[in-house]
């Protein structure tokens, strides 16, 4: 009797155990993250916009890719649907420093106003506006995912000077406290104002402007600092583009190495006494000449307002703002 | 009166057996909603370590040809998407100037081919032409996935340049073989090729390079343009259609149809891309589905939601068969004649 009951304890045991046991040896297989699965089937959202034809350019007039294959961005060429799309997917986080020093605190204005309407509209934006006049900056009211940050900074007696020690206080603020704060980084002019939007286009990894004076020149025209002595001198028949100093940017850590090295030559130069033609843009020509941009944008992104504007440059996003140079600077 | 009692007895003890059953697998935690034919996620969710991934940075001074802005050399095809990524064409690019950048940067570049079954008849010319034209001057290595390693001919390489063969299970439809490729890919990264390789291009065997093949394709995410159909409208491009299929993309949209011969980039991105490839590949397999074009359409679909950064040329894909239109001044890699019927099964 006992031993029936065992046996059948046993059997009972037995049987269940069978049906059960894929169960409870399974490997413990970690189940796939719900972010995981995000990531994999997660879509751009649904977008209407006409197909690209691979045998229809969309602009044959201009240059749309350098020949190191960086992107140059023109009016016509990109659509900002889809670059938004992309770019709101990662959640960065874009500073401007700009200079307003002496009596360039007019322009304060008119730059973050129109920056406020143009500049990356709908994306978070920290404008870092250093200036000798804090108390001179205007009260605007910023869009919510835009924030304003005041700093006082020295004013230096020669406008050159202020000009080119932006690099240095850039570097400086990079390496202090903005590498923590923003992903990527543009300086800009304060004296200019932006007419149409400029959007998440101009992110990349290095990005130079090219100067509206000069995109039509061949390199042994251009601008660019010829005494060798000079540290941002470029020799004849060398040269790609000249870049304009007014807007340039990148990732936090290329502008930190650009800005480092730019400042680096200033500072030399100084020790020997030399001062580059277009002070530190030649610098940045220089260095973006042996480090080339991963973006280059065109002129319709920093038109010079003495400019007639051909009818190449479709948009006009930036210019520099109408000004009596001999009286604001001095 | 005794069968009585073992039933009795029979039934206490399945009373007490089925609790105890029911509180241990309670006890293993929630139920996972994972189908038990899904292979465990864990090669997929390896945290791998990757080589630091190295920037093109300084230019030594180099002469050649200025850009100018106002000048373009080819002005009778697109050259850039609308998401701003390049597309390679003979023109756009200098190549000694891209040398130039990446040669300091000592890179390995990777490249994986599938030979199975009798498609090991096209090793040899596949690495012969590779030697002379792929990625001349860098470290390469290549990875020939088969089912036979004793068919694949030896062959004389450069120096910096090695050959391993990863020997794979075949399947028993090509369609299946062609679709495993992803998995395959995928896990050779996670356990050998991301130590050894900084970019990896996925390559179909049955090809042949005829021009020089070089730095100017590496990129982060790197997809090529099938020549079938970079000038058709996107709703004749052979997307898989039916809604139920992972791989869906409908007919009003699509940028480009992208080959499934050819894709790669830095191996991160192709360890990302396989995965997620593989997944909705074994998503489709759960639903009793199969793709119109097998991998090449879960790679469009792939490629759709996630552009890709750089995007090559039909000449880096090109298709001997067909007519060679003005667009295409050098083909560089292009398809092998072949009797399909022959080879497939």
């Amino acid at each position: 009797m006992k031993k029936v009951l065992i046996l059948g304890g046993i059997l009972m045991a037995g049987i269940l155990g069978y049906f059960h046991i894929p169960y409870i040896s399974q490997p413990s297989c970690q189940p796939i993250r719900q972010t995981d699965l995000n990531e994999t089937f997660s879509v751009l959202p649904r977008m209407s916009y006409p197909q690209p034809f691979v045998d229809k350019p969309q602009r044959t007039d201009v240059l749309l890719v350098s020949p190191w294959l960086a992107p140059i961005v023109w009016e016509g060429t990109f659509n900002r649907d889809i670059l938004n799309a992309q770019y709101r997917q990662k959640n960065f986080v874009v500073g401007v420093a700009t200079f307003a020093v002496k009596k360039y605190v007019r322009f304060i204005e008119g730059f973050l106003g129109s920056a406020n309407k143009f500049f990356l509209s709908g994306h978070r934006v920290n404008f870092y506006l250093f200036t000798d006049h804090p108390e001179k900056v205007p009260s605007i009211n910023l869009a919510p995912e835009k924030r304003l940050f005041i700093i006082p900074v020295q004013n230096y007696s020669r406008w050159q000077d202020i000009s080119m020690n932006r690099m240095d206080i850039i570097s400086n603020h990079i390496h202090s406290h903005w590498r923590y704060e923003v992903d990527y980084l543009y300086s800009m002019d304060i004296d200019v104002q932006m007419f149409e939007h400029i959007g998440v286009e101009i992110i990349d990894t290095l990005v130079g402007t090219i100067s509206s004076w000069q995109y039509t020149k061949p390199r042994d025209s251009n601008s660019y600092e010829r005494h060798p002595e000079s540290r941002a001198a470029i020799p004849h028949g060398e040269g790609d583009f000249y870049y304009a100093a007014s807007f340039y940017g990148g990732s936090v850590s290329e502008v930190y190495k650009l800005t480092t090295a730019c400042f680096k030559g200033v500072t030399e130069d100084r020790a020997n006494g030399i001062e580059a033609k277009w002070h530190e843009e030649s610098h940045l020509n220089k260095y973006l000449l042996y480090h080339k941009p991963t973006r280059l944008l065109s002129p319709e992104y920093y038109w010079d307002e003495e400019l007639i504007r051909p009818r190449i440059i479709r948009v006009k996003r930036l210019s520099s703002v109408r000004k009596d140079l001999q009286e604001v600077r001095f | 009166m005794t069968c009585w009692k073992v039933v009795k007895s029979v039934l206490i003890l399945y009373l007490i057996l089925i609790p105890i059953f029911v509180w241990m697998i309670v006890w293993n935690g929630p139920v996972h909603y994972l189908p038990y034919y899904l292979p465990c996620p864990e090669i997929f969710s390896m945290k791998l370590q990757y080589a630091e991934e190295k920037t093109v940075q300084l230019f030594p001074e180099l002469f050649y040809p200025q850009p100018r802005s106002l000048d373009q050399k080819r002005r009778d095809v697109l050259t850039l998407t609308p998401w701003l990524a390049p597309i390679v064409w003979e023109g756009t690019f200098n190549s000694e100037l891209l040398d130039s950048a990446y040669k300091p940067l000592n890179l390995t570049i990777g490249v994986t081919a599938f030979a199975i079954g009798k498609y090991t008849m096209f090793v040899g010319r596949f690495v012969e032409s590779a030697e002379k034209l792929f990625m001349k001057g860098y470290w390469v290595n290549y990875y020939i996935f088969t089912n036979n390693p004793q068919a694949i001919p030896r062959v004389q390489l450069q120096p910096g340049r090695s050959l391993s063969i990863v020997p794979i299970k075949k399947y028993s439809h090509w369609q299946e073989i062609s679709m495993r490729r992803m998995e395959a890919i995928n896990r050779h990264i996670a356990e050998v090729s991301h130590r050894e390789v900084n970019y990896l291009f996925c390559l179909d065997i049955d090809m042949v390079f005829h021009n020089p093949w070089g730095v100017e394709t590496l990129g982060e995410m790197v997809a090529a343009i099938h020549p079938g159909y970079y000038n058709v409208p996107r709703s004749q491009f052979p997307y898989e259609r039916r809604s139920n299929s992972a791989a869906f993309i409908p007919d009003s949209q699509g940028d480009f149809y992208y080959a499934g011969a050819v894709f790669g980039g830095l191996v991160k991105q192709v360890y990302e891309f396989t995965r997620a490839c593989h997944m909705t590949i074994l998503a489709d397999k759960a639903n009793g589905i199969m793709a119109a074009w097998q991998e090449e359409s879960h790679l469009n679909r792939h490629f759709f939601s996630h552009k890709p950064s750089k995007l090559l040329s039909p000449e880096y894909v090109w298709d001997d068969t067909k007519p060679r239109p003005p667009e295409m001044r050098l083909i560089r890699f292009s398809t092998v004649n072949k009797d399909y019927k022959e080879i497939r099964d």
